[in-house]
Parts: C-alpha cells; sequence; structure tokens
C-alpha cells in the first residue's frame, strides 16, 4: 500500500462495536413479548402433570363461563387445519415416530405436553380459567429410565409397539472408507490395548434467556407470526405444508429473539396452536411461555449413554474405534431430534488417523420432554467420548497425554485428509494450535504445581484437562443433507440491494439471534462493496423481507450465509461495470474495481459505487438493453462441511475433603480460520465456554420416578452465574478454510463442544491417583467426594461391593 | 383494585392495578416500559431488574402496590438516549465491552451493574462476580460483562479525579 492509496482500512478483522447494541442496551428492542395488537387475545395452556396417562375426560364448562374468557380448545375440537409437529430428518426409512399433533387426541406422553388452551382477555384471565379447566387422568405406566426403554420394558407409544424408533449405523469398512473395527480390537486384544468405556451424556436444557413466545395476527391478506425462533423460514414452510394455508399467504417474523442454542430451532405445538386458534377467533393472538413451561416443553438436548470401545497399540497408535450409542429422544421426534446424534456420527474420530471405525446408534421414544439440537448437537458427545478416550488411553500408557494426541492426529502438512468417516478436512493445524495454547496455560508450570501438590499430598489437588478438538459445522452440502434423509437442503440466500442514495441494503437468510449478524455482515459488504459501514443495513428474520433463507444453526451463518453475501455483493459489481464503463465511455475490459470506486485503466477517471447506483436509479443514460437495476442475489450451496478445531486446556483445583472443584484457569486457542470480526469470536467463544463448562460442573435436567422434571426452574436448573465462572484466556490461530472466499470457519458452537471434555478431564487429572476412573456429569462435588471416597476404598482394600462404580 | 402513584423514568403516573400485580407486569403492561424483561418465574433471572428509589429490585419480585409513592427506574429511563442521546457510561461500557450478544438479560444486568458500582465504586473481580450472582446471562459467559463492569467502574474513578 503507497501513500497515495486512499483505501479506507480493511474492515474485516476489525474489532468493530455491534450495530445491534444500541436498541438492546437503551430497552428499545423488540422481542415478541413487547408486541401488542388490537384486540389481542391471550393463550394459557393446561398441561398435564403426569409423564403417561390416557386422557378420560375433560371438562371446560367452568373456564368457558369465566369473566373475560373468549374460547377454551381441547384436541377434540381440532380439525386438520390445525396440523401436526413435522420431523423433518427421518434417520432411516422405516423410523418409527409417533404423530406430533398440536394436542394429543386421548392419550399424554409426557408432563407438560398441553391438553387444553384457554383464550381470553387478558393473559392473567387465561391463566386463571386454566386453573378451571378439569381433566381426569389414568396414569400409565412410563418409559423414563433410558436403559429400560431401550429393552422395551415399558412403552412410551404402546400403539408403536416398541421404543426403538431408528437404528443408524456407519461402518468404515462398509463403507470403504477404512478397515474392520472388530478385528482391530480383537487385535489389540491380544497384542496392544483396549479402553472400554461407558458414558453418560447428561440431559441438558438449552435455556435461552427469553422465555418462547408467539404473536399471530390474522387479520389482512397474509396471515402473520412473529415468534421467538431462530427459524421463521423453516416454521413458514412447515406451517404451509401442514396447515393447509398457501406459504404465499404466511409471513413469519422473528423480531429480537433472546438467544436460541438451538432450543428454537423448532416447530413448536404451542405455535400451531397461536396459528390455528388465531385462525379460528379472526383476533390476534398471544403465548408467552412461563420458564417452568419452558423448561418442562421447550426441547432439551444431550441425553445419551455411550458404550465406547477404543483400540491401540501399546506404543500409543489408535487402530480402532467402536461407538454404540442410544439417544433419548423424549416423547416425541423433533424436528432434527433424530438426527442430532448422526451429527455425531462423523466426528467420533475428530483430530485423529483412525483406521477402523464402526458407529452404530439406537435412537429410543420415552416419556420425557423431546430432545432435538442444544448447541453443538451430537458433536459435543462426540468430541467428549474421543477426548476423554484419548485422556484414558494415555494413563493406561503411562504416557504425555499431548504426545499421545500427536502421534495419532493429522499432521498439517497432511490437510486435505479423508478421515475415516467419510469426510474431507480442508484444512487446520493441530500443532501450532496446541503449542500457542500450552505457551499460553503456562502447562509446564501447573505440572509442576500439580506435582508438588501431589508429592506434599496437599488435601486440594490440581488437576489439568486436554481437548484437542474438531467440528464440522456451516450446514449443510444440500447432497450430504439428502444422502442422509435430511428434508431439505443447506444453502443460504442473501441478496444486495443499491439503494439510490447510496446506502446499501443487505439481506440475509440467516436469522441472528445474539450473534451479530448485523455488525459482521456489514463489515464484509463494507470491505466487498468498498461502502463505509455505517452504510450498510442488514436485514433479516422477516420472511417477507428476507424471502428465501435456511435460518441459523449449525454454525452456518457466516460460513454459508456470508458466502451467498459475498457471492451477490461480487455480482453488483459485475453488472455495475458495464454502467460505469458506458458513463465513463471507456471499454468494460478497462474498468477496474477497488475500494468502491470503478476506474478506468491507466487514467485518473473514475466513478463511485454510489455515483453509480444513483444513475442506475436514475436510468437516464444506461447501456442499451440494460436493465435499470445493479441489485443482485446469491444463493450458496456448500460443497462441504467446515472445521474449525483448537486446544483448550483447564486447570481446576479439586478440594479431595469435600469434592469441590475451583477453576483456576481456562486457556483456549481456536482455529476458526479468517476471522470478521474478533470481538464477535471471542464472544462467541466465551459464552460457549460457559454452556460446555456448564454441563460439565452444574447442569442436568433430572425426572423423578413418575417423569416429572425437579430441575424444572432456575431454582434447581444450575445455569450458572458469573460467580460460577472464571474469566477465560482465549486465543485465536488461523488456517484458513478453503470452502468460502472469504476463509472462514464458524465458531458459535466450538467452545460448547471442545470444553466439556476439557474440565472433566481435568478433574479426572486431579484424582485419577484415587482410582477414580470415571464421574457422572455434571460432577457435582457430591459425586467428587464419592468418587474419591469410592477409589480410596478400593486402593485400601476396604471397599465395599460397589464401591468402584 | 387499587390506586397507586408513583414516578417512573422521572414521570408521575397512578393507576388503578389488581393487588396481585407484579412491578414488572405493571411497567411493561400498564406503561408500555417493554425495556424491563421477563425472563423466568421464580426471581432468579434477573431479566427484570430496575431501580426502585435508587436501589436494584427483581421487579417481579414485588406487588407494584408496594412501589405507591416510590421512585422507579428503568432502563429506558437511565440517560436520555432518545434520537441519538449519550448513553450511561454503563450503557457505553457494555457497548465498549461487547458485554451482550441477544441482550434479553441486559438491561437487567444493567441496572444491577449501576447500583453494584453504588455500593462499591472500586470492587474486585471478585466482588463483580458475586454481586452479579442475581443476574443469569446464557449468552456471553460473563466474561465481557465483567470486564463492562470494571471499564465504568474505572471511568467513574477517572470522572471523580
Amino acid at each position: 500500500m503507497t501513500v497515495t492509496d486512499d483505501r479506507p482500512a480493511a474492515e474485516i478483522g476489525k474489532d468493530r462495536r455491534r450495530k445491534e447494541d444500541r436498541r438492546l442496551i437503551t430497552g428499545s428492542s423488540r422481542y415478541t413479548d413487547n408486541i401488542v395488537l388490537p384486540g389481542m387475545l391471550h393463550l394459557a395452556m393446561v398441561r398435564s402433570p403426569f409423564a403417561h396417562a390416557k386422557i378420560t375426560a375433560i371438562d371446560t364448562s367452568e373456564a368457558k363461563q369465566a369473566s373475560n374468557v373468549v374460547a377454551v380448545y381441547t384436541a377434540a375440537d381440532l380439525d386438520e387445519s390445525a396440523g401436526v409437529l413435522i420431523n423433518a430428518w427421518p434417520i432411516t426409512p422405516d423410523q418409527k415416530a409417533p404423530v406430533h399433533a398440536p394436542l394429543p387426541a386421548d392419550r399424554v406422553s409426557f408432563a407438560g405436553e398441553i391438553v387444553a388452551v384457554v383464550v381470553a382477555r387478558s393473559a392473567a384471565a387465561a391463566r386463571d380459567a386454566a386453573e378451571m379447566v378439569d381433566v381426569d387422568y389414568d396414569e400409565l405406566p412410563a418409559a423414563l429410565d433410558l436403559k429400560d426403554a431401550v429393552a422395551d420394558k415399558v412403552l412410551a407409544h404402546p400403539d408403536l409397539g416398541t421404543n426403538k424408533s431408528a437404528l443408524w449405523i456407519f461402518d468404515s469398512k462398509e463403507a470403504g472408507t477404512g478397515g474392520d473395527v472388530e478385528e482391530a480390537i480383537s487385535a489389540a486384544r491380544s497384542d496392544g490395548v483396549v479402553i472400554e468405556r461407558e458414558f453418560r451424556q447428561n440431559r441438558l436444557i438449552p435455556a435461552f434467556m427469553e422465555p418462547r413466545s408467539v404473536v399471530v395476527d390474522p387479520t389482512g391478506e397474509q396471515l402473520t407470526m412473529w415468534s421467538a425462533t431462530q427459524v421463521p423460514h423453516i416454521v413458514r414452510f412447515a406451517l404451509a405444508a401442514t396447515t393447509g394455508v398457501p406459504e404465499s399467504k404466511i409471513r413469519v417474523i422473528a423480531p429480537d429473539v433472546g438467544g436460541g442454542f438451538g432450543g428454537k430451532l423448532q416447530v413448536t405445538p404451542e405455535e400451531w396452536l397461536a396459528w390455528w386458534i388465531a385462525r379460528q377467533l379472526h383476533k390476534p393472538v398471544k403465548f408467552t411461555e412461563t420458564r417452568s413451561e419452558s423448561m418442562m416443553a421447550a426441547h432439551h438436548g444431550r441425553d445419551q449413554w455411550q458404550k465406547l470401545t477404543l483400540a491401540a497399540t501399546k506404543e500409543g497408535k489408535v487402530t480402532g474405534l467402536k461407538v454404540e450409542l442410544t439417544a433419548d429422544l423424549g416423547s416425541y421426534v423433533a424436528i432434527v431430534g433424530g438426527g442430532v446424534p448422526v451429527l455425531g456420527a462423523f466426528m467420533y474420530n475428530a483430530i485423529y488417523k483412525i483406521p477402523a471405525y464402526h458407529f452404530a446408534c439406537q435412537t429410543v421414544l420415552t416419556n420425557k420432554t423431546w430432545t432435538d439440537a442444544y448447541r453443538g448437537a451430537g458433536r459435543p458427545e462426540a468430541t467428549f467420548a474421543i477426548e476423554r478416550l484419548m485422556s484414558d488411553l494415555a494413563d493406561e500408557l503411562g504416557m504425555d497425554p499431548f504426545e499421545l494426541r500427536e502421534k495419532n492426529w493429522i499432521k498439517h502438512e497432511e490437510f486435505p485428509f479423508t478421515t475415516v468417516a467419510g469426510l474431507e478436512y480442508d484444512s487446520g493445524n493441530y500443532e501450532a494450535a496446541t503449542a500457542s495454547a500450552k505457551e499460553f496455560f503456562g502447562y509446564d508450570e501447573l505440572r509442576a504445581e500439580q506435582a508438588r501438590r501431589r508429592d506434599s499430598r496437599d488435601p486440594v489437588q490440581l488437576g489439568i484437562g486436554i481437548s484437542t478438538f474438531t467440528e464440522m459445522c456451516g450446514l449443510a452440502p444440500s447432497r450430504v443433507l439428502g444422502s442422509l434423509d435430511y428434508g431439505a437442503g443447506g444453502w443460504e440466500h442473501a441478496s444486495v440491494r443499491m439503494l439510490a442514495t447510496g446506502k446499501v441494503e443487505v439481506v440475509t437468510g440467516t436469522s441472528a439471534h445474539g450473534q451479530g449478524h448485523e455488525t459482521a455482515f456489514s463489515q464484509i459488504i463494507a470491505d466487498r462493496l468498498g461502502v463505509p459501514f455505517e452504510d450498510v443495513e442488514v436485514l433479516h428474520g422477516d420472511t417477507q423481507v428476507s424471502v428465501k433463507g435456511l435460518d441459523t444453526y449449525g454454525s452456518r451463518s457466516l460460513v454459508v450465509g456470508g458466502e451467498a453475501l459475498v457471492r451477490a455483493a461480487d455480482k453488483v459489481v459485475e453488472k455495475a461495470k458495464p454502467v460505469a464503463a458506458h458513463l465513463l465511455e471507456a471499454s468494460v475490459d478497462d474498468i477496474e474495481f477497488s475500494a468502491g470506486r470503478f476506474g478506468v485503466k491507466g487514467t485518473d477517471a473514475g466513478l463511485s459505487i454510489q455515483e453509480v447506483a444513483g444513475a442506475v436509479f436514475s436510468a437516464h443514460n444506461l447501456p442499451d438493453g440494460m436493465e435499470p437495476s445493479i441489485d443482485a442475489e446469491a444463493t450458496f450451496d456448500p460443497i462441504n462441511f467446515n472445521y474449525p478445531h483448537g486446544t483448550h486446556l483447564c486447570a481446576v483445583e479439586v478440594d479431595t475433603e469435600t469434592g469441590q472443584i475451583k477453576m483456576r484457569k481456562y486457556t483456549c486457542v481456536d482455529d476458526v480460520g479468517n476471522i470478521i470480526n474478533p470481538l464477535i469470536v471471542e464472544g462467541q467463544v466465551h459464552g460457549g465456554l460457559a454452556q460446555g463448562i456448564a454441563q460439565a460442573l452444574f447442569e442436568d435436567a433430572v425426572f423423578d420416578e413418575r417423569g416429572t422434571l425437579v430441575s424444572g426452574s432456575f431454582v434447581d436448573y444450575l445455569v450458572p452465574s458469573a460467580a460460577d465462572l472464571i474469566s477465560f484466556d482465549a486465543h485465536h490461530a488461523s488456517t484458513p478454510a478453503t470452502t468460502n472466499t472469504l476463509g472462514t470457519k464458524g465458531v458459535g458452537e466450538a467452545g460448547t463442544i471442545a470444553s466439556t471434555p476439557a474440565v472433566v478431564n481435568a478433574v479426572l487429572d486431579a484424582v485419577r491417583q484415587f482410582g477414580v476412573k470415571d464421574i457422572v456429569m455434571p460432577c457435582s462435588p457430591a459425586r467428587v467426594y464419592a468418587a474419591i471416597a469410592a477409589g480410596r476404598a478400593v486402593d485400601t482394600g476396604s471397599a465395599s461391593e460397589g464401591a468402584d462404580q | 383494585m387499587t390506586k397507586i402513584e408513583l414516578t417512573v423514568d422521572g414521570s408521575k403516573v397512578s393507576d388503578d392495578v389488581e393487588p396481585r400485580m407484579l412491578l414488572v407486569q405493571f411497567l411493561r403492561e400498564k406503561l408500555g416500559k417493554t425495556g424491563t424483561l421477563i425472563g423466568c418465574d421464580t426471581s432468579n433471572c434477573g431479566a427484570c431488574t430496575v431501580h426502585l428509589d435508587g436501589h436494584a429490585v427483581k421487579s417481579c419480585n414485588m406487588l407494584a402496590v408496594q412501589a405507591d409513592g416510590s421512585e422507579v427506574t428503568t432502563i429506558e429511563g437511565l440517560a436520555d438516549t432518545y434520537d441519538g442521546g449519550e448513553l450511561h457510561p454503563m450503557q457505553a461500557a457494555f457497548h465498549e465491552c461487547h458485554a451482550l450478544q441477544c441482550g434479553f438479560c441486559t438491561p437487567g444486568m444493567i441496572m444491577r451493574s449501576v447500583d453494584l458500582l453504588g455500593e462499591n465504586p472500586d470492587p474486585s473481580e471478585q466482588e463483580i462476580r458475586e454481586g452479579l450472582e442475581g443476574n443469569l446471562c446464557r449468552c456471553t459467559g460473563y466474561h465481557n460483562i465483567v470486564r463492562a463492569v470494571q471499564t465504568a467502574a474505572a471511568a467513574g474513578k477517572g470522572a471523580q479525579a
């Protein structure tokens, strides 16, 4: 760059403060529950207290007569136009899935299921009247424990004849991507090492801060739904597909949405009921759930048993991995519920060169809250399994856990690398991220401190946990989704509109709910078109504005949606070139575009993109036959997934006398390729870490023996507070992705995927010396204490039966 | 119905309310102060935090009638920010430090943070973390919220010097 270059400083890579912030920090937000419409009615749900019961009678007469009540509906009132809740990913052709009606006809299958809806002039009146609805139930035995459920001891849906929904298998020998895992295991049994483990993936609640809310306005020509959703386009499609309203008559708006984390990637009975009732009554309606309702009835995440067999040579070379999963779907197969474990199937081999791999997952119906995507969706479970196994293998062999990992991981010069699961990783540098993480962490010093504490038998022991993760994100290549029987594609859409005043409107099909798209996408367009950051307006989340899109989940917005944006912007430039040439009286071939200016090669003549936009608006002097528009759109379908990776290191102090865990340090070096906005990336990492740490230490959705969610409020479900966490030491490394123009990788889920095993490995590293091999998550002080006590008892030979469990 | 009179964001208001109406419901439903948000029903999350006579309270945890005669400040009255007016230093610090993502906890978090610095103008990181324990955030992992409060505290010291 010379001193005469008047190029504006590059926007990409700048830590721009967010455009979104002002409305949110001044209380000018527009969340769904803030919306009030003339004549609006309010809904209250009557929910089942039983996990599984026959509905024998519902008496709504008292509620109907209550003051200000407009209507009360039960399943008997619903007709076909109420639609059904769809499962968009039947993972096998013979998958068993119960029909999911917005209200069940005569049998509830989880505690919290809606059995009646009260409509009243105020939310308070609706709730009062909901108490007056008298429902008679005959309680049925409930399928609750996952292992009992897979054995069909009690049926969650008796008419299906089994709880087993689908069995999904990948085998590297069959797929031609690797060897026979059974051979690898038997070879290791005779002359090598076999690590066999069974891990529990605790059930989690997404716990977005904004409870779900929906408003439906049936007045006018188009029916409008506002919803606290991540997926307005998918909601629109599903409403059209199941309720008989033409798609063109449906407008879905996701206004400000208060977090999602996968939890708002759903089509819900609450939305469908509001939709149907508004159409019955020809009045706008609103439903906003309470937190307790949210925890009971919005989908949960994780909840798997993982049976794992890792085969290796005595020198620490991994030779095979066998994964047998049992995954709890809850009582219905949610929109992508069955597919969540399948998203993990390709990730158990992680960053390692594993020659033989077998994965089998049995999805299972139970009488609990449905499960679906929660930040990471399948990949945190896979990463937890393999990173735990690698640390356990290192321990078994007496090897340094890094040395073992490095012996098996893909070297940076080996990319692109096709894995045993059949994916092609485009880029990465595990050596660089790891070296950097160890340095920031002070790895050697902490190891020395750990040794000192061990030697002095300090009651407070130090543990160091490692997670060298990768993940697949940027959902997703449509062809791959098709081959996995997913019901939609994975492309994304964007359009760029050059306004007459020189401002730029950008429309994205992704739907932000806290990610900062308005800021990051403005930076991309500012650079691409050479316009001021402030002049770019990013529009999203309204199907009447964002006419095409597949929304936000799976860390896809930047790597898929951002690429669509780049391509649309590049089309704008190409469309503008002939106009600039015409106005500058030059040949198109001599027009160069740089930093927002169309110049003529070898001359000083030029026009800004804003000037060209103005000329196109007036259209007084355009080339013959040219359409008076330089607006452009692009739809991008990725050819591959996207593979961020990183090295996460966690140090914890474990008080061996109380089981209390204190986090000392958390360092991570994430390789998310090129970074658009480092501030936003860091924020995503921090939040991701908090959620992954929370799975390891705090959160657990617990049902009692009758199927009641006992951790059904923030009193009992331990979303960490500021006092439960520490400041994070987060850094970046960068090997650009080769599958998108900007070289970016997804970051939304990385922190969550990586951190859970880092934390649990740290806890175990502190207490392995007492004979502890596993602690079930969340690693509460009680569990840690019990594990230490049990381990010590075994060590001293005084173990009572079952003490090593 | 009970008649109440109070000052909200500098304006005198009076209304007849049901005795069971929560302060947060009064603010949102009667006054349209939708900047104050409801995130739970057990007073754990703090999204509804406002100032009552200068101190942070969870407006879901008191009745509107209990606020009779009081002065309430919500996020909308913290600073005169309409038409690009200057932000309160805590709002500015949240913006500067990227201390919010989805923004749902933010009004309550800011109101609590302002009160926290009122009680302790120079808190340690641990004091900030413990001081914010009653306000949940699901997006940020609190890292940048803590930075924001530290930034506002430093700015406050600078202003006094």
